[in-house]
């Protein structure tokens, strides 16, 4: 593990630094091979099986097959990459932002949060004012 | 001379780039927006700029992580839509200016900004969602093009003081060229947003706004600005707004800025443009 950094109390953000990186790098060079169709056939016709030659691991394996878009952050994934299976399964970027606000979100209620102007960053600089918040409560 | 003759800075969002393709500009989500971007697209075409450098950032599109450079420079003919998953954006090649573009290339390098060169590199919507905000859907591209590729996915990406730096050496670099030629930066991405995490959907339009303030006003103050500051104000993908900072790098300190215009939310982000220009 390295050491502790000054990102690390930005809650609910997965920086793609280079542990990150190191640890997601066959997840996501599988999400890079769906910018190809024909690869994206393949994968239709058969997810499992064209997952075998990635080099995942069991648990990245599973989150994508489960369409764990929080997991696959958490296992690696970088956005950029895991969202073109997120193009692939025809969803827009609310459906993502919706699944990974983990907190049974739908996706009407996150668009209507986006109209309204977005997450605030009120209470959302840091874990420790998202703790204090919920105190006040 | 070449001369580089403003500065642009805009959001590149990709459900821009799907709303022109797909006609939804009169859609009552979209009105506002394109209303908005009028201003900006009857300034470009009065304006004319011969070569725009177009400051942006590949989505996993020509660079996987197999490479990752910093800065990357497209000194190719021509550069081809890039396939992001939905097939390429069916909008004109992209035509670039090789003898420009080579000409940066080795100022740059000369001026110890270690530029990665590339020959092969499709654009994705980074870069022609610009395109299609300033020019609309031409038959083909009514300037030519040199892809400035910066690193903003894998962190860290170069420091906002690098680009502001990078951004007066381009300008120098354009500006030593013996065509003359109006040259225009364009720095994209941001503004604020984020796009992944429980955090996702983060917009500070109070930061963006003082964002682009300081821009105009003390860029110099602004190229300060932290790695971690951007992340947590800005939100993860937020960072992109760095590149607004070579624009600015590339142009004068006394900037008039002629126009300005924010759009709260486009898909998942926080929408801005700035047009400056030196003061005569």
């Amino acid at each position: 593990m390295r050491e502790p950094r000054d990102y690390d109390d930005i809650p609910g953000t997965y920086v793609f630094d280079g542990e990150h990186s190191r640890k997601g790098y066959h997840l996501n060079m599988f999400c890079m091979s769906l910018n190809k169709e024909q690869n994206r056939n393949t994968f239709r016709e058969n997810e499992e099986a064209y997952l075998e030659g990635f080099g995942l691991s069991d648990a990245q394996r599973q989150a994508v097959l489960e369409r764990d878009w929080l997991g696959m952050l958490r296992l690696g994934g970088n956005i950029y990459y895991t969202f073109k299976i997120a193009i692939y399964d025809g969803m827009t970027m609310q459906h993502a932002g919706a699944a990974m606000s983990g907190n049974g979100t739908s996706v009407e209620e996150f668009q209507q949060m986006m109209i309204t102007g977005g997450r605030p960053i009120e209470a959302n600089r840091s874990k420790s004012e998202q703790h204090n918040n919920i105190g006040d409560q | 001379m070449a001369k580089v003759i403003a500065g642009v800075g805009t959001s590149h969002v990709p459900a821009i780039g799907a709303a022109i393709d797909h006609g939804k500009q009169n859609e009552p989500y979209w009105q506002r927006f394109f209303a908005g971007i009028e201003p900006a697209r009857k300034w470009i075409e009065k304006t004319k700029p011969d070569v725009c450098i177009i400051v942006y950032n590949d989505h996993a599109s020509a660079f996987s992580l197999e490479n990752i450079p910093t800065f990357a420079l497209g000194v190719a003919e021509e550069f081809e839509p890039a396939d992001e998953g939905y097939g390429p954006r069916k909008v004109p090649t992209v035509k670039g200016h090789p003898a420009l573009a080579w000409h940066i290339a080795e100022s740059l390098i000369l001026d110890e900004f270690d530029m990665t060169i590339s020959n092969q590199l499709p654009v994705d919507h980074g870069l022609t969602v610009p395109l299609s905000i300033m020019y609309g859907q031409p038959e083909a591209w009514p300037c030519q093009v040199i892809p400035f590729c910066v690193n903003v996915i894998q962190y860290p990406p170069p420091t906002a003081n690098r680009c502001f730096q990078i951004g007066k050496a381009l300008r120098k670099a354009v500006e030593s060229y013996p065509e003359d030629l109006k040259v225009a930066v364009f720095g994209t991405g941001g503004l604020s947003h984020q796009l992944q995490g429980e955090r996702a959907g983060l917009i500070n339009s109070d930061y963006d706004m003082a964002f682009m303030d300081k821009l105009v006003s003390s860029p110099d103050g602004l190229a300060k600005v932290s790695h971690t500051e951007l992340l947590r104000e800005a939100g993860s993908e937020g960072i992109e707004m760095i590149m607004w900072l070579v624009m600015r790098g590339a142009l004068d300190m006394d900037v008039e800025e002629l126009y300005r215009f924010n759009h709260v939310p486009i898909s998942n982000s926080s929408y801005g443009i700035s047009i400056l220009e030196n003061k005569k």
